[in-house]
């Protein structure tokens, strides 16, 4: 959390990939330099040893991955796409529910954490410290510790009847309780995120601003809000990826299982489909493509919202 | 985490320029402001080197505080404050109070139903409170084993993802080829949800057809196949790895930004001074990560007490002794066997191991004006 932390993950991503760095470490001798290129290899080998296993076996028959090894690609007899559809038919329903419930609250605890981390950071006060401080402990609480209280409250708040008015949204009240929940527990994370990155703008331009005559709504909003793009695209990938990876609330706040989302589906799916290995790799996959595609397409974002989490 | 500095700035001294044409001034009362904040930079870099352990007053803040402070006895300046505390208000009490209900709320909450003795279906009676649960807990045997295995869980897997991810950080930081593809692949686990891998870890596992013991055959240590999901002596062990494997490209990443912070120079030095490549690394740059390992030890530490998605994906409510955590045992007693007040107490006595690994860190940071 210090702010000598959050420079230095900003040179390791950006700046020094460039740099050689032919004096560090081991010798730039032919030799050595091959046995790190196969460690490195072998390396990868093993990180992606449990993503090939479950991949082949996706795409195999019964028969085949009972009589073939995980390691092998499936063969021309046992191939199949048949699990991958009928994993899909199974889980599309939960995919549009996780969908529906995560992109709003993905972008309202970003939103409302750059509104507290510009509140904490450009305009000067007392107390900033004590107010920021319970912001910090929020991010590091266990979830367990508020889990009884949240079913009492969800259960005392009754938003299906609440809801009366519409019936699709008070047969949804569990989505929407779902992305209440996350937003809040969100905004910790989200405020130390934005907090870091606007203690490196320049005040001269709050100032100037200031001098103008402008209101700090009118800064946020024509300064800060534009200068933030990079931090929301950071803050709202690690939100959408941890809001839709999540498991616990909705084995909390989800009743009826017309509201599964993904993660729940698939852990059903897993129960009731004991020893169908391929059906179960298949909704694996489904249901980690959406954060895998958000990872290949913006990875150096991921890893500066995850370096952000310890060292923002 | 952000952009580099340089960046930034050029872009924000951009917009400086936009809205000084917009005002109307020309003047450097900015720039002015600017170079004192570079030598009060300056002042705190060297200060820098300095033990943090001697009691110190904290620096002076990025935000410029401390300049501000100097001339408060003004009235006028006073009122100002006051009114930009009110604005401040506007923008972080909405998210705070959402936060703080949500947070706060819920763990009072959470604790006066731990002195209650709330279970079954009916609701809690919040008139007569006492420690009846806490007592409880002491003679719970299998409270005590899943104390004990969360503490094995805690050190084993924060460790092992620290010295796997120094490790990764150390082969990565090496001016490779490809270090971006390299990265990415490391790092690939942590994206995943904890339901997906844990659902391809169960099938690594699979104790006829699975990857682990497949390997192991063909490497012809068949001795050394085992039923590791369900034997006892390996489920704690099955699970420490799975998540290794899941954390250790996070522990890289924290420690590659470590790593590229060393000068050069201090390469150098150690190879005049003719010291071995594991001397080196171990003399000269690991004292150089204890940040690094701090921040990424105190995620770690926090995660391990509330791992719950992948155990209860692999395992269900109910592990068994062996690799039963708190967390999981938290939300059995409470949701499986409505035990309510006796679940409650046990999430307090994880929200207090949490607030103990945070708060001499937190206090630390504090001390040293780095929050």
């Amino acid at each position: 959390m210090g702010t000598g932390e959050s420079t230095t993950t900003e040179a390791a991503t950006e700046t020094e990939s460039a740099r050689a760095r032919a004096t560090r470490g081991l010798d730039r001798v032919g030799g050595r330099r091959i046995a790190l290129y196969l460690v490195l290899l072998a390396l990868i080998v093993l990180y992606l040893s449990p993503l090939w296993s479950g991949f082949t076996t996706s795409l195999k028959t019964a028969a085949g991955f009972a009589t073939t090894t995980p390691i092998t690609p499936p063969l021309p007899e046992y191939v199949t796409t048949e699990a991958w559809l009928e994993a899909w038919g199974r889980m599309r329903f939960a995919m549009v529910n996780s969908l529906v419930f995560v992109l709003p609250a993905t972008v309202l605890s970003a939103f409302l954490g750059s509104l507290a981390a510009y509140g904490l950071t450009k305009i000067d006060w007392r107390g900033q410290i004590a107010i920021l401080l319970l912001f910090l402990i929020g991010v590091f609480i266990p979830y367990q510790s508020v889990l009884v209280p949240l079913r009492q409250f969800w259960t005392i708040v009754d938003l299906p009847s609440l809801l009366a008015f519409s019936s699709t949204l008070a047969a949804r009240s569990d989505l929407i309780a779902l992305a209440i929940t996350h937003t809040a527990y969100g905004i910790p994370i989200c405020t130390i995120l934005f907090r870091g990155y606007y203690l490196t703008i320049d005040d001269d331009i709050v100032e100037a601003a200031k001098l103008d005559g402008a209101s700090s709504i009118r800064i946020y909003r024509r300064i800060i809000l534009p200068l933030s793009k990079p931090m929301f695209a950071v803050t709202l990938i690690y939100q959408f990826t941890n809001i839709w990876n999540d498991l616990l609330f909705a084995l909390v706040l989800v009743r009826t299982s017309r509201n599964f989302v993904a993660t729940q589906a698939l852990n059903e799916l897993q129960g009731a489909m004991v020893g169908q290995y391929n059906l179960q790799m298949a909704g694996a996959f489904i249901v980690a493509l959406p954060t895998l595609i958000i990872y290949v397409v913006f990875g150096s974002q991921f890893a500066k919202g995850l370096s952000g989490e310890s060292g923002g | 985490m952000i952009d580099p500095l340089s960046r930034t700035l050029a872009r924000t001294r951009w917009l400086h320029r936009r809205i000084r044409a917009r005002v109307g001034r020309t003047d450097g009362g900015g720039s002015e402001r600017s170079r004192r904040e570079e030598t009060e930079r300056n002042a705190k870099s060297e200060t820098e080197g300095q033990s943090s352990t001697d009691d110190r007053r904290p620096r002076p803040r990025p935000d410029g505080r401390e300049t501000v402070r100097a001339v408060e006895t003004d009235g006028w300046l006073a009122r100002l404050r006051w009114s930009a505390g009110l604005q401040a208000a506007i923008f972080w009490v909405p998210p705070f109070v959402l936060m703080g209900w949500f947070v706060y709320g819920a763990i009072g909450w959470n604790f006066l139903i731990s002195l209650t003795d709330w279970s079954g279906l009916g609701q809690p009676q919040y008139e007569t409170f006492n420690l009846e649960m806490y007592a409880r807990m002491l003679e719970d045997r299998s409270f005590v084993a899943a104390a004990r295995n969360t503490v094995v869980l805690l050190i084993a897997f924060t460790g092992a993802a620290l010295g796997i991810g120094l490790l990764l950080a150390i082969l990565v930081d090496q001016g490779i080829r490809f270090e971006n593809t390299f990265r990415t692949i490391y790092l690939l686990p942590m994206s995943l949800s904890f339901v997906v891998t844990a659902i391809f870890w169960a099938w690594m596992y699979n104790p006829e057809t699975g990857m682990i013991n497949v390997v192991l055959g063909g490497l012809g240590a068949d001795a050394l196949a085992m039923n590791w999901m369900s034997d006892p002596r390996t489920k704690l062990f099955s699970i420490i790895l799975a998540l290794t494997w899941q954390f250790s490209g996070y522990c890289m990443i924290v420690y590659l930004a470590g790593l590229r912070t060393i000068p050069d120079a201090h390469y150098e030095a150690a190879r005049v001074d003719g010291a071995s490549t594991v001397r080196m690394y171990w003399r000269v740059i690991l004292p150089q990560l204890q940040a690094a390992t701090t921040s990424a030890a105190i995620v770690l530490m926090v995660f391990s007490l509330k791992a719950f998605d992948f155990i209860f994906v692999m395992y269900g409510d109910t592990p068994g002794p062996s690799a039963d955590i708190l967390a999981v045992m938290m939300f059995r007693e409470a949701f499986s066997r409505t035990n309510w007040a006796y679940g409650s107490a046990i999430a307090m006595v994880l929200f207090l191991l949490a607030l103990a690994v945070i708060a001499p860190y937190i206090y630390m940071q504090y001390r040293r004006g780095e929050l």
